[in-house]
């Protein structure tokens, strides 16, 4: 079972919602050999084996009566999981915009702060979440499988999903409304940790990003500044505060690239950086072919420090 | 003429002589096209609908090789996303409705035992505009400018020009286009089951199939036209900037889901009734009895018909709506199930109550039925929202539909096309190649789409053009893709079948040995559809009333002449079908073919920005209906004819029992529900925003005083309208043509006064999506005002050249109509434009 099946549960809502198919995906089925078996009987039998009478009694009740009752059932037994669960005081709130085609997430802290982060959404286990879902573009639709079930995201509104994981884990969301041209490479990890881990990461988030150290990461700075990467990149602490894409101050804590469609390699940020538009077609970031390889490996070396 | 006279051999051959030279189709290279007899139209229009669904299937085989293995790139991306828009998109708009239209429009006069439909010529423009509007709108995969903002076009990504190009106004217009058409059909359809009922044939009657029709038609006129309102906003935002989606000028995406899948989800039903209306022919012949609970199955289409209309949210079940609200959907979709359910058992107790004759038709009928059974169930499951929200977008709602529209939409079009190539052709298909196809479309289908439920909940979602392996559904990728391939070669091989037809010996007369009145038709058919119209005392005519096919043929029942030499057909009452009327029926003309034409150069025009063009275009489409309506509700030589066994009917009529009021009633029904839509989209985006309308400059307006006085002028030419019809029909023509004259400049009046409102004060369309939508709704009334002066020129135009006497006032009693719905919108409009700001 992959990390973003609807049956590798990690969630409240998602584990309810795996028993609620088994259950349906079971009477479905006892219900089509019932019609199959009728069927084959009322071909089989011989003329006027049933009258009139017989026909409309069929009718009314296998037709009509037995269907009302049994659809009804499901009516009452599935209305409660319509509720959803509330979110508590100490819910953690983490907004998330969808955009083409990447996530922008943000935790806020009890101080009224955002720690802004992107493509990765991290959760402690045990604790509510209460998601803050907007867009900045166009529709979007947040869809953690093995959490809960998905929530549109779309500008100009902004919706509430509330979730609660219950088994730490790295899993595997998607976006699940048609978005344009990447649409199907628009996804991120999911990390369910222990609640004291948690904190201790969210902690470590909220530092600047960490200072190049080696010559090599320096020149990778200094190249990231020069082309003007900070336009569109922010990276905490420095000059680089753009807010057009993905937030970059702890890159490389990030076990994937693109919005999780590559494993984070230097070789894979080289490429992102001077081919971005045939990784991801449609995306904002441009080509920057005309860097040398050896100059975009240069800076791909910097991202790689920004724990 | 007593029935005596038609035991002369040589009268009944006089008789076929006139009916056949009535009836002769025209000839010649290109005025062959011009034909508007039902039998060729609807021949065109099947053949045209079949097509384009070959078309969309190949577009489905490229996007499966595609998905065959994980990260494949036989396509872009930017492919990938117009062929899976065109694919949904051709399915439902050039295939699905259109195919039920196609089929009605062969099968209705057939059914009714009528020589054609009411508008042999509105058919005709129907089956134009869609191949026009059709061509238009596949051929832009060609050139790469195919839509590709999926088949639902959820806006702000569609209506964004620097995300989506041409693609978009390309759908909209073009499928706008085919819109029209869809409801022209309609309405033909409507009055067609209303008015054109052989004699006896009450409404309880009625062959199963017509009701469905009734049913679906009336569905078209009620769900169009919200979509056409959807349309008209879309593209005022997209050409015009007016900010209806964009929410940072007051917009909501939301809007066009409503007025979408209000459209949407009755179109499912729409697309599914008639299948289920073939079932109810094809049943009872081959268990050789009467269908068991007929008022059920009757009131079961009619239940699923209003449900269906009370469902669309649960397409937005993930939109983040009230809690409350999807309760009260999801139990409204559960419920759909239920009347579904009986028409489902009503078919098991008829074939369990009869001698069941097996056949290849009977064999898709099951087999539809099976695959349908198993979609149903899953809509059952997504109906519940906690399993939509897991479901939803995903490939398990790709098997559902594909169960639904291929057990609920194809499988019974072939099991149908089985059954009814011989009332058509003449001709049987092959039993032994049906039943082949038959086998390799179950299991192809089964394998093509029941992985899909298990590859959705893996956690695929839809319209990706790729999928990484990390997902694990690789084989189950791979087998939908061999399993739409197997599907392919099912459907080649009814190609085949109906390739080798031509070359087949016919068949007998009624082969099947049905009871239903269409199966009179002949191998060696003629054009003229039936030899007399019948008196109709069953359901099943051919098998309970005596003599019957004998009867007809030798023209015994009503109308067995055609001594005018003109296209005549019977007018009944509308519930219990006694005779009221003889029509004359439209002949073959260009015009119709002309009109399309012109009509179609207006959307594709403005496709291109072309606006001068297009408005040439729309003058052109004037012109063209003016010419058009000029030869219909003419005067008849003499007032009435007999029609045999002593009966004489008027061959003029006007007011509601003429067809042409009809008509016009049922178009206006159309007219005002697009601009309910219209006035949804006010009150929607007043509950979306607190403070509504807004104010500041641009937003201020467009005040009380001009709208009341649009209202007042409005309702006066309305007044005079109808006085002017009560005058004409007591003779006092003089005054009646003055009155019109008067009226007429009060319509353009008000047509002034309207638009006065928004103009004096400075809305700006552009600002807000107040301003946009208090500018909309004044020009939706401007332009209906516009199209009310022509109405009462043209009455006074009738009326001048003697074309309108104080008899036959067909004319202005069909423009009073109008008017009664112009009055209506009025009302609305100026109230709402003028009279809320202040009250709310």
């Amino acid at each position: 079972m992959s990390r973003q099946s609807a049956f590798s549960t990690f969630g409240v809502e998602a584990a309810k919602m795996r028993d609620l198919t088994i259950l349906m995906t079971v009477s479905g089925f006892v219900i089509f050999v019932i019609v199959a078996v009728l069927f084959t009987l009322a071909i089989r039998a011989r003329r006027d084996t049933i009258g009139h009478r017989g026909g409309m009694r069929l009718v009314l009740w296998a037709g009509a009566m037995i269907p009302t009752v049994v659809l009804a059932a499901l009516l009452i037994g599935t209305l409660p999981a319509m509720r959803p669960i509330q979110a508590n005081r100490d819910a953690l709130i983490v907004d998330v915009a969808g955009e083409q085609f990447w996530w922008r997430v943000g935790y806020r802290t009890p101080d009224g702060g955002t720690i802004t982060a992107a493509n990765e959404v991290r959760i402690p286990v045990g604790r509510t979440v209460d998601f803050r879902l907007s867009a900045g573009d166009v529709i979007h639709s947040f869809w953690i499988p093995g959490l809960a079930g998905k929530v549109d995201m779309i500008p100009g509104r902004t919706n509430r999903l509330v979730a609660r994981a219950t088994k730490a884990g790295r899993y595997r969301g998607q976006c699940a409304e048609f978005c344009g041209l990447s649409h199907a490479l628009m996804a991120f990890d999911v990390v369910a940790m222990d609640p004291a881990a948690f904190d201790r990461w969210l902690l470590a988030q909220r530092s600047a990003a960490p200072a190049p150290t080696t010559p090599i990461a320096q020149r990778g700075a200094a190249l990231f500044a020069d082309n003007g990467c900070g336009g569109c990149h922010a990276v905490a602490g420095t000059v680089a505060a753009g807010k057009i894409g993905p937030d970059f101050s702890h890159i490389a804590t990030r076990t994937t690239l693109g919005a999780g469609i590559i494993p984070m390699s230097e070789v894979n940020l080289s490429r992102f950086i001077a081919h971005a538009p045939s990784v991801k077609p449609g995306a904002r970031m441009p080509a920057y072919t005309h860097l040398a390889p050896a100059d975009v490996a240069t800076i791909a070396r910097y991202l790689e420090t920004l724990k | 003429m007593s029935l005596h006279a038609q035991d002369d051999a040589n009268l009944r051959a006089a008789q076929e002589e006139r009916l056949r030279a009535v009836w002769k189709p025209p000839s010649g290279w290109f005025f062959r096209w011009t034909d508007v007899n039902n039998n060729r139209v609807g021949m065109w229009y099947t053949l045209t609908a079949f097509g384009f669904m070959l078309f969309a299937g190949v577009l489905a085989l490229i996007m499966r090789a595609q998905l065959a293995v994980p990260a494949n790139d036989l396509v872009t991306a930017s492919t990938f996303n117009q062929l899976f828009t065109l694919h949904g998109s051709m399915m439902m708009f050039l295939f699905a409705v259109p195919m039920f239209e196609a089929v009605s429009i062969i099968l209705l006069p057939q059914l009714l035992g009528a020589r054609d439909l009411p508008f042999p010529r509105l058919s005709a423009f129907g089956y134009w505009s869609f191949l026009i509007g059709g061509v238009f709108v596949a051929g832009s995969i060609f050139f790469n400018v195919a839509p590709d903002g999926g088949w639902f076009m959820y806006p702000p990504f569609t209506t964004r020009t620097d995300l989506a190009g041409l693609g978009a106004d390309i759908w909209m217009l073009g499928l706008s286009f085919i819109e029209v058409s869809s409801v022209a059909a309609a309405v033909e359809l409507i009055v067609g089951v209303l008015k054109c009922r052989p004699p006896g044939m009450r409404l309880n009657l009625m062959p199963l199939y017509a009701w469905y029709i009734l049913v679906v038609a009336v569905m078209i006129l009620f769900a169009f036209p919200p979509l056409i309102a959807g349309d008209v906003l879309f593209e005022l935002e997209r050409l015009l900037g007016w900010p209806f989606f964009d929410p940072a000028k007051g917009g909501d995406p939301l809007l066009w889901q409503h007025l979408f899948w209000i459209f949407g989800h009755p179109e499912v039903y729409i697309v599914f009734l008639p299948s289920i209306a073939l079932f109810a022919m094809i049943v009872p012949t081959f268990s050789q009895r009467h269908i068991l609970g007929y008022p059920w199955i009757v009131l079961a289409a009619v239940g699923t018909a209003f449900l269906s209309f009370g469902l669309w949210v649960h397409h937005m079940f993930a939109t983040g709506l009230p809690k409350i609200s999807l309760a009260f959907f999801s139990a409204a979709s559960e419920a759909v199930a239920i009347p579904t359910g009986v028409q489902i058992f009503v078919f098991i107790a008829t074939l369990w109550a009869g001698r069941v004759v097996f056949s290849t038709p009977l064999l898709y009928c099951l087999g539809a039925i099976a695959i349908f059974v198993i979609g149903g169930l899953t809509g059952v499951m997504v109906a519940v929202a906690p399993f939509d929200w897991q479901a939803h977008d995903t490939y398990f709602i790709v098997a559902h539909l594909h169960y639904v529209l291929i057990g609920g939409t194809l499988m019974p079009l072939f099991g149908g096309l089985y059954y009814y190539w011989p009332l058509i052709t003449g001709k049987k298909l092959s039993d032994r190649m049906g039943r082949t196809a038959f086998w390799i479309l179950f299991v192809g289908a089964n394998l093509t789409f029941f992985p899909m439920h298990i590859t959705g909940l893996l956690g695929m979602p839809r319209r990706v053009f790729t999928y990484p392996a990390e997902l694990g559904v690789d084989g189950l990728n791979l087998a939908s893709t061999i399993g739409s391939y197997l599907f392919a070669a099912g459907v080649l091989v009814i190609v085949i079948d109906l390739a080798l037809s031509p070359k087949r010996a016919k068949a007998p007369r009624n082969p099947w040995n049905a009871g239903t009145l269409e199966w009179l038709a002949h191998p060696d058919d003629e054009d003229w559809g039936i030899r007399s119209v019948p008196l109709i005392e069953s359901r099943y005519p051919i098998w309970d009333q005596r003599d019957f096919v004998a009867k007809v043929d030798e023209g015994r029942f009503f109308l067995p002449d055609a001594e005018e030499g003109r296209r005549e057909t019977i007018i009944t009452t509308t519930l219990d079908a006694r005779p009221a009327q003889v029509i004359r029926l439209g002949t073959p003309s260009v015009i119709p073919m002309i009109t399309a034409v012109a009509l179609g150069s207006v959307f594709i025009l403005t496709t291109y920005h072309l606006y001068w063009l297009a408005l040439g275009g729309a003058v052109a489409t004037l012109a063209a209906v003016l010419v058009w309506l000029w030869s219909t509700a003419e005067i008849p030589e003499k007032p009435e004819k007999p029609i045999g066994h002593g009966i004489v009917l008027p061959l003029y009529r006007s007011g509601p029992a003429a067809p042409g009021w009809w008509a016009m009633f049922i178009t206006m029904l159309a007219d005002a529900t697009a601009f309910s839509g219209l006035v949804f989209g006010y009150y929607f985006f007043w509950t979306v925003h607190p403070n509504f309308p807004p104010s500041g400059p641009g937003m201020d307006g467009p005040g009380a005083f001009w709208p009341m006085v649009a209202m007042a002028l409005t309702l006066v030419s309305w007044a005079t309208t109808v006085a002017a019809r009560e005058l004409n029909a007591r003779g006092q023509v003089g005054a009646a043509r003055a009155l019109l004259s008067l009226g007429l400049a009060v319509t353009l009046a008000s047509l002034f006064a309207g638009l006065a409102g928004p103009w004096f004060s400075d809305l700006a369309p552009k600002l807000h999506v107040y301003p946009a939508i208090v500018w909309t709704l004044a020009i939706w009334t401007a332009a209906h005002a516009g199209v009310g002066v022509i109405c009462q020129a043209y009455t006074l135009a009738r009326s001048l050249a003697g074309r309108m006497t104080s008899e036959h006032d067909a004319d202005i009693r069909n423009i009073t109509v109008y008017f009664h719905f112009l009055a209506l919108t009025a009302i609305v409009t100026y109230a709402t434009i003028g009279l809320f700001p202040s009250a709310s």
